[in-house]
């Protein structure tokens, strides 16, 4: 193995972070022209969204607890993507996951907190997992583009929500359609007082060694990507298409399940409809601008969880509507994918060969 | 007993409208090689639009040519990243949907605000065709509807005819199917794929105005609800034909028209399953259809010329 010298890791790294800033630092620009173009002071808001997302030692903890969910989803929209899947079914399999873990938090009882909580969390990654599997089934079994079956389960799964918590799982004596509240041994510990930081973000850190572990240290993680780069040499080599595909759904909606997992176990404490405000979409930004890496998807998880936790603060003293960090997420997503706009050099080249082809001709 | 079938299929059909006007749409996107699945954005950002349009202008005509334009403008931006910088179909697809919730979402606010009740808007009134409209059972459910009614369904012939039997269907169907042959022959691959997803992008619009003014007539924030990904279900469903794409549409309304048809009728079914027929019956439908469809060869795949 040839070690790698000093300036040429440099260049690595400033070659792949080349693209996710563009995009970024475009999409806050973009942001702006829009925040003015719709009659608000763009500086102002930004100010008050960095603020409000890093400004005190609670607006820091609130950035983790918006990043802890992103990162989930991330992860779970990368690891489909490296099997060679879209997964647009993350926000349901983040309900359902929800739904385990509740249900486990609320009807299991009288375990100690060391036994209760990683079950709760394993219900919520096997529901989620579960809802995943039930999409790459489809594909598989069926030839059902996993595109359209995972966005139809999405709706279903808000449904079923809504129905478990007006009907079966209802607060008894309660007005609203809500759960009752999990029992203390099943909810995420508080990690800072003061705070609502909860444990949920060391989860989050351990599924991205795991991801990172599963992926490039062991046989199976190995063929998943070998499948998601070229499905016809894992053919050839004898892996078995379908079944990677239908491994890499169910540890893709298990992750999922965990961002609904955190959300219920570390912040509602209850189960209640649309509790995930687009996580689960969230995720697809989180993974593209993290390049589906494990360390990429740390840093953009954070990232949108700045505008996340920003926007309420942005929307309370500048007065401009949280919806307009979608807006960015959605530039953001558009830049990264669009990259071959910024593909300068290449420009440059193609030019220099038409104009070099034109001289020849004459 | 014959009013309930006449007023089910009246519903049926309000209810496929949407799904079948963006259908038509998107099967030309799609038969061209592209994969629109930006569709439900573009229907949203034509929802809202046309709701403003109807408004600013005084005239549900006005709502639907600005929807129908809006639908275009977030198709163009689409069609370059696509077309242009060969950039991924679905991905930009799905971010084209996210920015189609964050505009309309932040718009709807900043235009109507959050408290204060929408404005009065014209909408979409039933239209009854003399003589026609006085067949028993169909007569009603099929000749007393809204104009986009009876204008998707007039377009779904028109739609097969253009595919099938002119020369530019024909340089269509080749594109999707044959792009390097067909630059070779000296059809630009280009113009054409950014024609047909504009024109998705207009139907779309269009769809997404039937959605706020003809039913319901007043935009909340998602209000399309997957209608968009349904008419693309519908599309490959229908086997990508305008045709099938009426029929799948046909079947997907009548998912929501039972829908309401069972609340309304009050059975002991809690409504959210009631909520989840039209999407069960997506995935049903998209999954009983195994590799009978014919999709295009270079489906999703960027055209480039070298």
């Amino acid at each position: 193995m040839i070690k790698k010298s000093n300036t040429e890791r440099a260049k690595e790294i400033v070659s792949a972070l080349y693209y996710p800033v563009i995009a970024v630092v475009l999409a806050l620009a973009l942001g702006a022209v829009i925040i003015a173009a719709l009659g608000f002071d763009a500086g102002n808001a930004y100010a008050s969204l960095l603020k409000g997302s890093l400004g005190s030692k609670n607006a820091l903890a609130e950035t983790f607890i918006k990043a802890t969910p992103l990162i989930f989803t991330g992860l779970s929209f990368a690891i489909a993507k490296r099997c060679g899947l879209i997964n647009l079914g993350a926000e349901g399999q983040l309900f359902i996951g929800g739904l385990f873990a509740t249900i486990v938090g609320i009807y299991v009882t009288g375990l100690p907190i060391y036994l209760h909580l990683p079950l709760a969390l394993i219900a919520g990654f096997i529901g989620g997992g579960l809802y995943g599997l039930l999409a790459a089934w489809l594909k598989v079994r069926f030839g059902a583009s996993e595109l359209i079956t995972t966005i139809m389960l999405n709706y279903i799964a808000v449904n079923l929500i809504s129905y478990f918590v007006t009907g079966p799982m209802k607060e008894v004596g309660g007005d609203f359609p809500q759960s009752s509240q999990l029992a203390v041994t099943a909810q995420l510990p508080k990690l800072l007082p003061g705070t609502r930081l909860h444990a949920g973000i060391i989860v989050a850190i351990l599924c991205i060694i795991f991801y990172y572990v599963f992926l490039w240290k062991t046989s199976k993680g190995y063929e998943t990507r070998v499948v998601g780069l070229n499905p016809g040499a894992a053919r050839y080599a004898g892996m078995n298409i379908n079944r990677n595909a239908l491994l890499a759904m169910f540890i893709a909606g298990g992750f999922a399940g965990l961002a609904g997992c955190s959300e219920i176990m570390g912040i509602q404490l209850r189960l209640f409809q649309n509790f995930s405000p687009n996580y689960g979409f969230d995720g697809i930004a989180v993974a593209l601008l993290g390049n589906n890496t494990p360390i990429g998807i740390f840093i953009s998880g954070i990232l949108f969880g700045i505008l996340r936790s920003g926007s309420n603060m942005m929307q309370m003293t500048a007065q401009v509507p949280v919806s307009v960090v979608q807006i960015i997420q959605a530039l953001v997503i558009l830049f990264i994918v669009g990259r071959e706009m910024f593909n300068f050099s290449k420009k440059i080249a193609q030019r220099k060969a038409a104009i070099a082809a034109a001289k020849g001709v004459e | 007993m014959l009013e309930g079938i006449s007023n089910f299929l009246a519903a049926d059909i309000r209810t496929a409208t949407a799904i079948l006007i963006a259908g038509l749409g998107l099967v030309f996107s799609e038969k061209s090689g592209i994969v629109n699945i930006g569709g439900e954005g573009m229907m949203l950002t034509g929802a809202l639009m046309g709701v403003v349009g109807s408004w600013q202008t005084g005239s549900v005509w006005g709502g639907v040519v600005v929807a129908a334009l809006s639908g275009a403008v977030i198709a163009l931006i689409f069609a370059y990243l696509t077309i242009t910088v060969k950039a991924d179909q679905v991905v930009v697809g799905t971010a084209i949907n996210i920015l189609a919730l964050g505009i309309t979402t932040t718009l709807s606010r900043v235009i109507f605000g959050l408290n204060t009740s929408p404005p009065k808007i014209g909408s979409f009134s039933p239209i009854a065709i003399p003589v026609l409209s006085k067949i028993p059972i169909l007569g009603q459910s099929l000749f007393n509807q809204p104009f986009p009614v009876y204008a998707a369904l007039v377009m779904v012939p028109i739609a097969y005819f253009v595919m099938f039997k002119t020369d530019l269907g024909l340089k269509i169907r080749a594109v999707g199917e044959h792009p390097k042959a067909c630059d070779t022959v000296g059809i630009n691959v280009y113009k054409i794929r950014y024609g047909t997803v504009i024109y998705s992008g207009l139907l779309c619009g269009f769809a997404g105005s039937f959605v706020s003014l003809g039913l319901l007539s007043f935009f909340t924030e998602n209000m399309v609800a997957g209608r968009g990904f349904m008419a693309l279900a519908a599309v490959v469903f229908g086997n990508y034909n305008p045709f099938g794409v009426l029929g799948a549409s046909l079947l997907f309304g009548a998912g929501e028209a039972l829908q309401y048809r069972l609340q309304a009728a009050g059975t002991n079914i809690p409504f959210q399953f009631l909520l989840m027929v039209p999407y069960v019956l997506t995935i049903l439908a998209l999954a009983g259809f195994i590799g009978k469809s014919q999709k295009p060869t270079a489906g999703g795949v960027p055209y480039s010329k070298e």
